[in-house]
């Protein structure tokens, strides 16, 4: 059993961002996943329906009837996508990338074969893309059930969770290259991760906010996410084609700075 | 060609110069042994080999390759089996295997995860999670991971540390196939016995740079001669053998509750009290006259 007869022999150099080193990263993370998905996809199904009866329901009933036309319900369960893009993509990046990292010491056995740090990045920024996509679709299916009438445009929602989730992973995999100890997530939750969530236009439109903040707050990729999915429901307008390049842009902004940050954390 | 070749390889980290000036050959088909007390710079040898430490001066070159330029290549060509367990402990064990030969871009998985699981005498084992194995079944299967791809060179980086004896003992007979199959095998360790055992040369690191390297049976000869005199008693009597053997130019080290006379056959006569127990001369009597410390 010796001279990489089972291996392809390499040759000098080997390309940047190789599909076979990027599927086999995603193929641990598939693997993983097989052991844990029934858990994940409950909550992820689950909580949309919490949020659509606490906030949808209650104050549909009580004090909103509707927004801008928009039945209060299908506002919020629109809104709700991107809720879930980002509490299935950022949090997981960061607690996941944190953990393989120092305490599991995955990533030193990945990158003994041969893996480099950008194809360990991009692997897992992919993994967490692709579920945080599937499950951002989660909310919408369940305000269909509550009402909501399905349209074409819908079809491209898990499109856009892809490329936002995209984003929230790289800037996940970053903090979790940049903190010391995993207690200081507790900073970015609360600096980042809530405010771009509140300040989403989910729960309430923003152009009730001051004009400062409505100006800062165009700027959360959240907002954008929530205004492609409402246009996939209720109509797109041209602009729309400029939010999907702001969200692929955040992507490939959290991408570099991802693999920069993991770089330096992880070859000394 | 030598599988491996470092020329006065440093690296530093911050104050700390964890590598000083390596200079280390491993040819092809040997099993080289690196053996070093805590602190001596094994590991970061062994990460600047994979390419996850990059050499403040020195040049690399692995399997042909030059790194770290090249490192991306070379680890396609070797296997690493590290000093802890980084199994995924939720997914089976063939699953931990396959995806390991994917990332080495073997192109027949099933084949290789079979041929791994054989080694590792895990076949039965295949379908259980690594979190139901023992530990010697979890090293074992370590092991086999690192190995998965075939690799022309192996480097084993504390294979059997924290074990208890007897997985020790199971995977020394793991990495003796893996000898007499004629892999390359780089090992660092600090367990003398595990590198008289399974190494034809050793090489005695300290302080980042290799001090002494020969086969251990030349090794032992160079340095300590055939026989030790190891002397028990009261830390007063041994202070006092001390004395006089020193006097005489004889070596003298601690050994736990005793002094260990090296070189004994040297001595004239009286040097070596009667009471003193000669046994022949060790690895072990080698590494601490050069490294200053006391061996496991």
């Amino acid at each position: 059993m010796s001279g990489a007869a089972g291996a392809a022999a390499a040759p000098k150099t080997m390309r940047r961002l190789e599909p076979a080193a990027i599927r086999g990263v995603m193929s641990r993370e598939l693997a993983n996943f097989r052991t844990y998905w029934k858990g994940t996809t409950f909550s992820s199904v689950l909580e949309p329906i919490v949020y659509l009866l606490a906030f949808g329901l209650g104050l549909s009933a009580t004090l909103v009837d509707e927004v801008d036309g928009i039945p209060y319900i299908e506002f919020v369960g629109t809104g709700m996508v991107a809720t879930a893009v980002i509490f299935s993509s950022a949090l997981p990046a960061m607690f996941g990338t944190f953990v393989k990292h120092r305490f599991q010491n995955t990533y030193e056995a990945i990158l003994a074969a041969p893996v480099d740090v950008e194809e360990l990045v991009s692997a897992e920024m992919l993994w967490i893309g692709l579920r945080a996509g599937l499950y951002g679709c989660f909310p919408l299916l369940v305000t269909i059930a509550f009402g909501l009438d399905p349209a074409w445009g819908m079809l491209l929602v898990p499109v856009f969770c892809f490329v936002t989730a995209l984003g929230f992973a790289g800037f996940g995999v970053a903090m979790a290259a940049t903190v010391a100890k995993i207690d200081q997530f507790n900073y970015v939750t609360a600096l980042f991760v809530t405010p771009l969530f509140l300040v989403a236009g989910t729960f309430f439109p923003i152009d009730g906010l001051p004009h400062g903040v409505q100006v800062v707050a165009q700027l959360n990729p959240l907002l954008q996410l929530v205004e492609l999915v409402r246009g996939g429901a209720f109509g797109f307008e041209a602009v729309d084609i400029a939010r999907f390049a702001y969200l692929a842009c955040f992507a490939l902004l959290t991408w570099r700075v991802a693999v920069a940050r993991m770089e330096k954390r992880l070859i000394d | 060609m030598a599988a491996i070749e470092l020329r006065g390889v440093v690296k530093r980290f911050g104050p700390i110069t964890a590598v000083d000036g390596l200079d280390l050959d491993v040819p092809a088909g040997i099993c080289l042994g690196l053996l070093g007390p805590n602190g001596a710079g094994k590991s970061t040898t062994m990460r600047l080999l994979t390419g996850q430490a990059i050499p403040d001066a020195g040049e690399l070159n692995v399997l042909g390759h030059v790194l770290p330029g090249e490192a991306k290549a070379a680890r396609a060509e070797m296997g690493v089996v590290p000093q802890l367990d980084n199994l995924d402990v939720d997914v089976t064990v063939e699953d931990n295997l396959a995806v390991y030969a994917r990332l080495y871009r073997v192109p027949d998985v099933g084949a290789a995860v079979d041929r791994a699981l054989d080694l590792a005498r895990l076949r039965s084992r295949r379908r259980d999670a690594v979190d139901e194995l023992s530990g010697g079944m979890r090293r074992r299967l370590l092991l086999a991971r690192g190995l998965v791809h075939e690799p022309k060179l192996i480097l084993l980086d504390e294979p059997t540390v924290g074990l208890d004896p007897q997985i020790r003992t199971e995977l020394w007979t793991l990495i003796g196939e893996l000898k007499s199959r004629g892999t390359t095998i780089l090992m660092s360790t600090h367990y003398i016995e595990e590198a008289e055992r399974l190494a034809d040369e050793v090489a005695v690191m300290a302080k980042g740079r290799i001090i002494a390297r020969g086969h251990p049976a030349k090794l032992i000869g160079d340095h300590a001669g055939t026989q030790t005199a190891e002397v028990y008693g009261p830390p007063e009597r041994l202070a006092e053998v001390r004395s006089g053997a020193e006097a005489q130019g004889l070596r003298v080290r601690p050994a736990g509750p005793a002094v260990a006379i090296v070189g004994s056959e040297r001595a004239a006569n009286g040097a070596i009290p009667e009471e003193a127990v000669i046994r022949a001369a060790t690895l072990e009597d080698v590494f601490v006259l050069l490294t200053g410390e006391e061996a496991e």
